[in-house]
């Protein structure tokens, strides 16, 4: 039968163990030559634009690469989806939109922040993700 | 209670109690705002309470494990803490950067990363503050005249807690990044190290409730954790599938991910066998219904609930759906709401010297509240298939499959309210027990 000590010396060895594997692995996996999100494209708009989805917790809502709140759309493909001019009136519309009755937050962006959030979008929107881009938006092409 | 300064723990409970009654009022909130009647939205707009609601839930279950930390440590290394007066700072402060989080939230002012959503000023008060905690629960284990395998395991998911708390801390430009490192915050936590300190707390439990030998408790608590961080670590994977990362990971979660429901088969096994096993008949059921509870609903909620959806294909259809709502739910709720339920109602006859344990009252806050959760997770469940299906499989509009999927809210608040009646139940218990007293305390003999 098992024993304590064989017991404790099972925890310890496999938590190390699968420890520095998965450090191994993230090293790996963020390394430059792995590199699946076109990086080098993240301009100081696209940042501006990641500040802008931060501070007002769009995240509350919707997903983006699948993460976030079931409330609103899926956010990925969104200029691929709809348009840039749409995108557009929807930050800078100073009521609520709601095309279904769903309120979204009237945020009244201003021309300048709705750029810089569409770059975000579209830098998000060029990420090789591994398929799933073509399950959130039906217009992506098959690869 | 064996030490005065147990005493300690009950405030840390009544703030666990008044933050879940103020979480389920953000709950509803979102519940309506979901069946169109959203009059609250120009104050509390859905992701205002999202936050609200999240948040609480997490501060109010660390308030329960430090409550449980400071009743099991001084007992379990026969120990007084060292400072009980640090242990009240500690309590307040907490309560006031939670009060002051939640108020940024009605104000804009956070930021916006699931779960992780406390501005970066208020992280480094949570950071002290859990610092202040850790060095009074070590100090006192240390000093102790024992050092158990329980203590141990549940100081360890304290201390790794606060330790990874901080990759949620740094700043990155990419998306993909914050993301992947959001995960070392929320995945280590849920699927490793809180498993410890829900492993503690049980294995505490069970010695208590079923006076089954500690030797033998023990050793398969480390089984347990064992099993925990050997699928849990590399389990991590399954939420870098569909990020922008390298497919290793599809291969790497998908096989780890799928052994971590073993960690909550184990939890629940160990807990009934010990049961079985145990000739002690403690007087106090309501805390073993808890206990035992929690064993089963963890393995339920986060065990196969997790892994009907943890496979890259399945997953890649019900990422960020309302399947993964339904997970979180009864994954919650039966791993850390209830074991946290389980160790208040086990202690609070202790430290008050009340022994109101075979209420009616009590037992219908644990069978009402339970009964409530399954039907809620039903609703998000059923919601959530037909989102996928109609929205992913047959591609359409997200907006015109959540008109169509309404209805499965309208089941959920009828379900979240015979839930929330449980809860006011056990709410109402706790209140009548009153506050700890030193009278209560017993003459030691461990
Ligand atoms: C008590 C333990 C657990 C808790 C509290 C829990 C809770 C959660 C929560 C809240 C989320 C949503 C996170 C977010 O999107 O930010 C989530 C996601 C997920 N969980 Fe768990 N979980 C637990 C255990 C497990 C286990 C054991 C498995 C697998 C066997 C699992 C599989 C998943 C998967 C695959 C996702 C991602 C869903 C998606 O892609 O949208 N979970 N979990
Ligand atoms: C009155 C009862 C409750 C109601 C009506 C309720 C309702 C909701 C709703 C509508 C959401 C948002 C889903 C979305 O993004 O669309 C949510 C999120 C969440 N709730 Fe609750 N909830 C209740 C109780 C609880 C309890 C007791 C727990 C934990 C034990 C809990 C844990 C969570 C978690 C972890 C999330 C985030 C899920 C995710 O992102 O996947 N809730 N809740
Ligand atoms: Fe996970």
């Amino acid at each position: 039968m098992l024993s304590k000590k064989q017991a404790r010396a099972f925890f310890l060895g496999g938590t190390l163990v699968t420890f520095l594997i998965f450090i191994g692995l993230t090293v790996y996996s963020l390394s430059k030559s792995q590199d699946q999100a076109h990086s080098e494209n993240i301009t100081e708009q696209v940042v501006r634009g990641k500040m802008l989805w931060e501070s007002n917790n769009c995240m509350g809502c919707h997903t983006i690469l699948g993460e976030g709140a079931y409330y609103a759309p899926e956010l990925t493909k969104v200029v691929e989806r709809r348009g840039e001019g749409y995108v557009k009136s929807v930050l800078m519309s100073p009521v609520p939109w709601a095309p279904h009755g769903r309120k979204m937050v009237a945020y009244g962006f201003s021309e300048d922040e709705a750029k810089d959030l569409i770059a975000f979008f579209k830098w998000i929107g060029n990420i090789d993700l591994n398929g799933f881009d073509r399950v959130v938006s039906p217009l992506a092409k098959e690869k | 209670m064996k030490y005065k300064s147990q005493k300690v723990a009950y405030w840390f409970f009544a703030l666990s109690m008044l933050l879940l009654v103020l979480q389920l009022t953000y709950g509803f909130i979102m519940g309506f705002a979901r069946i169109g009647m959203d009059g609250l939205h120009e104050f509390i707009p859905f992701n205002t309470a999202r936050a609200v609601h999240t948040n609480l839930l997490v501060v109010w279950l660390l308030s329960g494990f430090m409550g449980a930390a400071y009743y099991i440590i001084p007992e379990e290394s026969q120990n007084e803490l060292v400072s009980v007066k640090l242990a009240y700072t500690q309590l307040i402060t907490l309560a006031i950067v939670g009060v002051a989080a939640i108020v940024g939230y009605h104000l804009n002012y956070w930021e916006g990363r699931k779960f992780l959503e406390i501005p970066r000023p208020l992280d480094f008060l949570v950071v002290v503050n859990v610092l202040t905690f850790l060095g009074l629960i070590l100090l006192t284990l240390f000093k102790g005249k024992r050092k158990t395998t329980t203590a141990l395991v549940l100081s360890m998911g304290l201390l790794f807690a606060a330790l990874l708390y901080l990759p949620g801390m740094i700043t990155f430009d990419s998306q993909v990044y914050d993301s992947f490192f959001r995960w070392w915050v929320v995945h280590l936590w849920v699927e490793g190290v809180w498993e410890l300190i829900m492993g503690g707390i049980l294995s505490f439990l069970l010695i208590k409730l079923t006076g089954v030998d500690r030797e033998v408790i023990e050793k398969w608590l480390y089984v347990i954790v064992g099993l925990t961080f050997l699928s849990g670590i590399l389990g991590t994977g399954h939420h870098y599938y569909y990020i922008g990362v390298n497919k290793i990971w599809l291969i790497v979660g998908g096989i780890f991910s799928s052994l971590e429901p073993l960690a909550f088969l184990g939890m629940a096994l160990f807990a009934v066998n010990m049961y079985r096993k145990g000739e002690k008949k403690h007087p106090n059921t309501l805390a073993l219904y808890w206990t035992l509870g929690s064993a089963i609903m963890s393995f339920v909620g986060a065990g196969l609930l997790g892994f009907a959806h943890t496979i890259p294909q399945t997953n890649i259809y019900t990422h960020g759906t309302l399947v993964t709502a339904m997970h979180g739910h009864l994954a919650f709720w039966g791993a850390y709401a209830m074991i946290v339920l389980a160790i208040i109602s086990y202690s609070l006859p202790n430290l008050t010297g009340r022994k109101l344990f075979n209420s009616t009252s009590g037992r219908l806050a644990f069978w009402l509240s339970n009964i409530g959760i399954l039907g809620m997770t039903v609703a998000f469940g059923v919601a959530g298939v037909v989102q996928v299906y109609l929205e992913r499989k047959m591609k359409m509009d997200f907006m015109e499959v959540q008109n169509e999927i309404q209805i499965h809210f309208v089941v959920l608040i009828i379900c979240a309210t015979l839930f929330t009646i449980g809860i006011l139940y056990y709410v109402a218990d706790f209140i009548k027990h009153g506050t700890p007293t030193d009278e209560a305390l017993e003459t030691r003999n461990n």
